[in-house]
């Protein structure tokens, strides 16, 4: 079995893993980092998106061993000494989350929009989204929260 | 009054956990030396099972067993009943054929389980799956409605002629018959709801865990009811009392109905657990869940209703035939009946209504609630015939609502379908939502929409629904084999913290932080002070869980009146406290006082007395813990007004709702932020269901749209901004004064939705599009339409 080392929130990690073995399943299944949740089989819903040198990926859809001495940020590891990342925090002003499933997915997916363009509009932030499915909000709140945190986003 | 009282759009205590990735769901859980179970699933819609060899499935990697329906029946492991008994017009009980977890000697849907392999890791119990054996004889199938009534049809069940479950009839056909004679307009109109698939976003899962030093076993699930699920596990399946069986749903990722019903794979894990000694974990695939849980929807009907020469509605005719699928799921048989039936008075003083259902066993997932639940279906008939008799009368749709509502004068008004709405103002909530949605100068809108090509048009409904399910004598009399109150237990700790325990189940509502409001406002306690429990069955004394919109409604209703017996009870420790009588002590602000004094003794104060009674009333027990099970005295009546705008683009068929308004009547708020929410997430269901979403059968059975590749989820980009609003009048008959607010987003507005695609092509000749109104089917509406014209 391969080894790989990645920098896992910021924490340096060395694992042995299948070839076969994909990105959310050494997260969950090996690293117990169960905040990345998986919804679907056909890389359609983003439940699982996580940060691979700082750009969001589906990670249902990565082998492990290509993010080998590469950087994975995850949602455990958003926020910093216990503040929330203005994303999060924007999510729980908007109540842009009910059950809570699609949103590490969603925050992590806002947070590289947030990075490429600060100021997304309504209809960039709906476009951006379209790979992540939440069946609970209706959206709505969610793209409020997104804009919300583009404007407090320095 | 607290702060973070009833009324307040309070943030929710729950968020933190799920925004930083700490939260708990099933699939999150992890045991030592947990094994995981795979399901084989038939991949024929209906066949015969001639063989099944699993020798080399047995002898794979890792495989700890290969379990079939045989084995289940070995061990007279019970099969999973159905929680209502429908009887038919001519008063034989409905067709209840058995459903076992594991089938014995046929497949009746694709997906239909056959096999369980259980081994060491999920991938080896995955590659397993793959060697074990199934000899099938495929057998001729039926998928859809037409297909199962026609003559000669291939039969489901043996013991089901016709592919019939139950021919129900509600009202009173003698006197529909006669409004019709008399009537000077009568419309009919012949619609499909399309057969819906809920897709939570989180699959469902179970852990089962089997201790054998005890016998006791323990069930993680995804479930809306886990109280219900042990009570069937327990009574039905294993046959061992319940206190020896625990289950559990800890964070579930979202329900929508499908996660309400009792699944065979709870009991496989369990079963499985059991036979090879070590926690068994099982989690659906996306493509498993599409062929596993229950749909929705899926009736095809015919609605008449007759007009007198002023437009006033004398009489409604309802001839539908709905789609069980194989086998009764657990409310399934309640849904097409009293939970459908009995909506088709709506907001409108009909006199004469007679509702006709068949329902039918089909070859394919079983059909059950799915948020609405019946609901939705009525309220698409009606809201449909209604625009179609306001084109036929040439009298204005809103003007003709109006005309035939109840008034706000005529409550309690009993309807001829059962029900006796205690309260609404169905004109406050059309005329709110109809100057929010800027209705007055639409057709400005129209014209300037015209001028860029496109077709804009604008279409509304008026609603009632029933929820708050829902009173045990009258759920017990039409059927229910459960009641349907709900418990609350209140536990003072000695400090004056609040520990709540609910047997309702949060999956998205946000209980943790509503009900939290309740106590914080009854008790004047800070909402940190406040911890709500729920989802546990060795927490929770009992409960009926959370579906139907009933959480607040009844269980809210059950909470408040716990929390008045330990006021009360707090109230003679107070008093004997203050050497004061019980009857001039006053609860307010979260403190004891003699009325008319400054003389008081905080809660906590009270709180610690009762635990530490040093100085206390003789006789009275110590501790401050109580519960109460509230039973509803009626079902509870939401209503409200939606108005859709769409504009449809000619030349692809393409219809976008630029604008959706609902002015909802749900009763007393407790938080207007999680209300907004909630409204928010049924509208996007709803036009899901008109635009986007349908679930697809072929011919032989194979289901088509059995991924997200082929079953459209509303997206962000699909959908527009909501505007949403409340009028309130509140439910007379519970403490709250709440009515419900889970589901009217998603029975208010499909009508809506096509009423408005209707209206931007009436000009062209067309009358009706059938749901999900997608760009092929709008396109072929407009060239047939042309090609008549």
């Amino acid at each position: 079995m391969p080894t790989i080392s990645l920098k896992l929130n910021g924490a340096p990690v060395t694992v042995e893993v299948e070839g076969r073995t994909l990105l959310v399943e050494l997260l969950r299944d090996r690293l117990g980092l169960t905040g990345t949740h998986v919804g679907c089989d056909t890389s359609q819903c983003g439940a699982c998106v996580v940060h691979l040198d700082g750009r969001s990926v589906k990670s249902c859809t990565l082998f492990a061993v290509e993010c080998d001495g590469r950087e994975v940020r995850t949602i455990e590891g958003l926020a910093r000494d216990g503040e929330l990342h203005p994303v999060q925090q924007a999510f729980h002003e908007a109540h842009a989350l009910q059950c809570g499933f699609c949103t590490p997915g969603m925050v992590m997916s806002a947070v590289d929009l947030l990075a490429r363009h600060p100021g997304a509009g309504e209809a960039e932030i709906r476009s951006w989204l379209e790979g992540n499915l939440c069946r609970c909000t209706g959206y709505e709140n969610i793209v409020r929260a997104v804009k919300a945190a583009g404007r407090r986003t320095p | 009054m607290s702060q973070d009282g009833i009324g307040a759009a309070v943030k929710r205590k729950e968020d933190r956990r799920f925004l930083t990735g700490a939260g708990h769901y099933t699939d999150d859980l992890s045991r030592p030396g947990q094994a995981f179970l795979h399901v084989v699933r038939s991949p024929f819609a209906h066949a015969r099972v001639k063989a099944i060899r699993a020798d080399a499935a047995r002898r794979a990697p890792g495989v700890l067993a290969v379990l079939t329906g045989a084995d289940l029946a070995r061990e007279k492991i019970g099969n999973i009943p159905t929680g209502w008994l429908i009887h038919s017009k001519d008063g034989t009980p409905m067709v209840e054929p058995p459903h076992p977890a594991l089938v014995t000697d046929r497949v009746r849907h694709v997906g239909d389980q056959v096999a369980v392999v259980v081994a060491a890791t999920r991938d080896q119990a995955r590659e397993a799956a793959v060697l074990v054996e199934v000899d099938y004889e495929e057998l001729p199938a039926v998928a859809s409605v037409a297909q199962a009534v026609a003559p000669g049809a291939p039969l489901v069940w043996g013991q089901a002629p016709g592919n019939t479950c139950y021919d129900w009839t509600l009202g009173d056909e003698a006197a529909t018959d006669a409004a019709f004679a008399k009537a000077k307009t009568v419309v009919s109109l012949d619609v499909v709801n399309n057969r819906l698939i809920p897709n939570a976003i989180e699959p469902r899962a179970a852990l089962g865990e089997y201790d054998r030093a005890t016998g006791d076993y323990t069930l993680h699930t995804t479930s809306q009811n886990p109280h219900l699920t042990r009570l069937l596990l327990a009574a039905f399946s294993f046959g061992v009392p319940e206190h020896k069986l625990r289950v559990v749903a800890p964070d579930v990722g979202g329900g929508f109905g499908s996660k309400i019903f009792h699944y065979a794979e709870e009991l496989l894990v369990l079963w499985a657990a059991r036979t090879v000694g070590r926690p068994v974990r099982w989690t659906a695939q996306r493509s498993e869940s599409f062929m596993s849980d229950a749909h929705g929807r899926d009736h095809v009907s015919h609605g008449e209703l007759a007009l007198d020469a002023d437009g006033r509605f004398l009489g409604l005719r309802v001839r539908t035939v709905a789609n069980l699928g194989a086998y009764l799921s657990t409310f399934a048989p309640a849904v097409p009946t009293y939970l459908y039936g009995t909506l088709f008075a709506g907001c409108y003083r009909t006199p004469a209504i007679h509702v006709s259902v068949r329902t039918v066993f089909t070859n394919t997932v079983p059909v059950d609630a799915y948020r609405g639940a019946g609901r939705p279906e009525a309220v698409f008939l009606l809201e449909r015939l209604v625009d179609t008799a306001a084109r036929a009368t040439g009298i204005d749709r809103v003007e003709l609502r109006r005309r035939n509502f109840v008034q706000p004068d005529q409550f309690p008004y009993q309807t001829p379908v059962a029900l006796q709405y205690d309260s609404g103002d169905y004109g406050a909530t059309l005329a709110a939502a109809l100057d929010k949605a800027g209705w007055a100068g639409f057709e400005a809108r129209r014209a300037e929409a015209r001028t860029r090509g496109k077709l804009r048009g604008i279409g509304l409904s008026t609603y009632v629904e029933a929820c708050g399910l829902a009173p045990s004598a009258l759920a017990g009399a039409l059927g229910a084999r459960a009641g349907l109150y709900e418990s609350a237990g209140v536990r003072v700790d000695p400090t004056g913290s609040v520990t709540v325990f609910t047997g309702t189940h949060s999956h998205g509502q946000g209980h943790e932080t509503t009900f939290a409001q309740i106590v914080a406002e009854k008790l004047g306690l800070p909402l940190d002070r406040v911890e709500v429990v729920h989802g546990d069955t060795a927490r929770t004394s009992f409960g009926m869980g959370t579906y139907g919109s009933r959480s607040l409604a009844v269980g809210g209703s059950a909470l408040v009146t716990a929390l008045q017996k330990v006021i009360d009870k707090g109230k003679k420790i107070a008093a004997h406290l203050l050497e004061a009588g019980e009857g001039d002590v006053v609860f307010e602000g979260g403190r004891y006082v003699v009325a008319g004094t400054d003389r008081a003794k905080t809660f906590a104060e009270v709180a610690f007395a009762a635990y530490v009674p040093h100085k206390y009333p003789a006789g009275l027990e110590p501790g401050l813990e109580e519960t109460a099970f509230y039973d509803p005295k009626n079902f509870t009546y939401p209503a409200g007004c939606h108005v859709c705008e769409v504009e449809i683009d000619p030349e692809t068929g393409t219809t976008r709702v630029v604008a959706l308004t609902a002015v909802d009547d749900v009763g007393v708020v407790i938080n207007p932020m999680i209300v907004e929410g909630q409204v928010h997430g049924g509208l996007a269901q709803g036009v899901g269901q008109a635009l986007l979403e349908g679930a697809l059968y072929d011919d032989a059975g194979q289901l088509l749209s059995g991924s997200f590749l082929g079953y459209t989820m509303p997206r962000a980009s699909d959908l527009p901004a909501w505007q949403v609003a409340t009028r309130i009048t509140p439910c007379t008959h519970n403490p709250l004064g709440s009515k419900g607010v889970g589901e009217v987003g998603a029975i208010g507005s499909p009508p809506a939705v096509i009423n408005a695609v209707v209206d931007a092509l009436a000009h062209l000749g067309v009358r009706h599009v059938d749901m999900p109104a997608t760009p092929e089917r709008v396109w072929r509406a407009i060239r047939g339409a042309a090609a008549k014209g």
